[in-house]
């Protein structure tokens, strides 16, 4: 269960959301600048609300009035951010490790394994970041976060940055994430299309401000086959 | 023709011996300060970067006689180390280093703070979403990916700590095995009569140096881009 309430004024524009989820896959739905990364930065801990509170399974993560603010590094909350940011000194096997060796997890080549062959990232285990192509660079960061072991995943955009072909090519591995790997995700997406496969709760955003939630049917309607 | 004396030896060597250390005591050093200058601020931080610089624009004589003031037998600081800790500056070839040391921290500190400038923060952003904690972040992303920054920081105060003269001999003098480096060696054979063949021996062997210590960067700072470009 995650719960935010939180206002945030970033120089002219202001975010004043609130929402609780229990869904698999909360979407987050809105035009570009209605305030979706702003609001899941808040939920990483990278970006601090100036006012409110989020918590995660009843633990709290910011609580302003208590002065709670729980840094980033230590919230347990993996993030795909729509340009990947893979580590480019590191070759993709020890960018896959950097999150277990940060948080100090015991080697599970179980569980390594599990996530490779979901991802099919297996076979690029050498290879630098330089020498991915746009779709494996996001199945590695997938893959990057997913083995940090987080409790809750928040995915920017991850096809934003991908052509139509690379797109369907990473779609299925979402959906495969959703339904396999058990760890409640927070989806931000701009695209109704992509929020109908994945998602199952929906927030929509506009302006700053909760315009709508509910399951998939608050998303405006599919354009009708011409 | 090319043999080199007993005394210009012992300058040589006591001259790599002053420029390596000053240089690796200076670089922890300088790449805190220089994460400091890039990525904090902080109340006073104009003044500590115009004070990191002012050996630069001082003409070296007053940074060498300021060192005599403080580190000397007699100075504030100096009094209080020989005193407690036993540790002397003042005309020793450790007075050299300091003064080596200081004087080429604005040429280290430079490259390395704009390198960490040029780091991504994104990327400083996504390891603390990975657990990283702050000071593992900037072990493992942001001070490999500015690599190539220390390593050219690390051959210019290099460079500049082994010709360094002025705030030397200032401090330390000119004592033969002690404090006698190539620079002030070459100071005082120009001023021997019959020191000029002595004089050009040592002229050419800092060339050497120098050539050898910018191509040994230029190789590092190659390996080192090639990593950052994750190919």
């Amino acid at each position: 269960m995650l719960r935010v309430e939180v206002a945030k004024q970033l120089g002219e524009f202001s975010i004043e959301a609130s929402f609780a989820s229990e869904g698999r896959v909360t979407g987050l739905f809105g035009a570009s600048g209605a305030g979706k990364t702003s609001l899941i930065n808040m939920i990483a801990g990278l970006l601090r609300p100036d006012r409110g509170f989020i918590a995660i399974d009843g633990e709290t993560l910011d609580d302003t009035g208590a002065r709670v603010h729980i840094p980033a590094h230590r919230r347990r909350i993996g993030y795909v951010f729509q340009d990947a940011r893979l580590f480019p000194h590191l070759d993709v096997r020890q960018n896959l490790d950097y999150g277990r060796r940060m948080n100090r997890l015991a080697d599970d080549p179980a569980q390594r394994a599990r996530v490779t062959d979901l991802l099919d990232i297996g076979g690029l285990l050498d290879r630098r970041p330089g020498q991915l192509s746009g779709g494996e660079r996001q199945r590695v960061a997938l893959g990057r976060a997913l083995l940090a072991q987080p409790r809750l995943l928040l995915l920017d955009e991850p096809l934003g940055s991908l052509d139509e072909e690379r797109k369907i090519e990473i779609l299925p591995y979402l959906v495969r994430l959703r339904d396999e790997a058990g760890i409640p995700m927070v989806y931000v997406s701009h695209d109704a299309g992509e929020m109908r496969q994945l998602a199952t709760q929906i927030v929509m955003l506009k302006r700053g401000r909760v315009i709508g939630f509910g399951g998939t049917e608050v998303l405006p309607p599919a354009p009708s086959p011409a | 023709m090319f043999e080199l004396s007993p005394t210009e030896w012992t300058a040589i060597q006591l001259s790599l011996r002053v420029a390596t250390v000053a240089t690796l005591v200076a670089t922890p050093l300088g790449i805190g300060v220089a994460w400091l200058l890039a990525r904090r601020d902080f109340w006073g931080k104009s003044v500590l970067d115009a004070a990191i610089h002012l050996p630069l624009v001082l003409p070296p004589v007053v940074t060498g006689y300021l060192l005599l003031l403080a580190f000397g037998r007699r100075g504030l600081i100096g009094a209080w180390l020989a005193d407690h800790l036993g540790i002397v500056f003042a005309f020793r070839w450790t007075g050299a280093a300091l003064a080596c040391g200081i004087m080429a921290f604005p040429l280290l500190v430079r490259p390395i703070r704009l390198s960490i400038e040029a780091v991504d923060r994104r990327l400083e952003q996504a390891a603390a979403t990975l657990g990283a904690e702050p000071f593992r972040v900037f072990l493992t992303i942001t001070l490999p990916l500015a690599l190539p920054g220390v390593l050219a920081g690390m051959v210019l105060g290099f460079a500049k700590a082994i010709g360094e003269f002025g705030a030397t001999i200032t401090f330390v003098s000119n004592i033969p095995g002690e404090t006698q480096t190539i620079s002030s060696a070459i100071y005082s054979l120009i001023q021997t009569p019959d020191g000029d063949s002595a004089a050009l021996r040592l002229v050419v062997v800092s060339i050497v140096i120098a050539m050898s210590a910018l191509i040994a960067s230029e190789w590092f700072a190659r390996r080192a881009l090639r990593r950052l470009h994750g190919n």
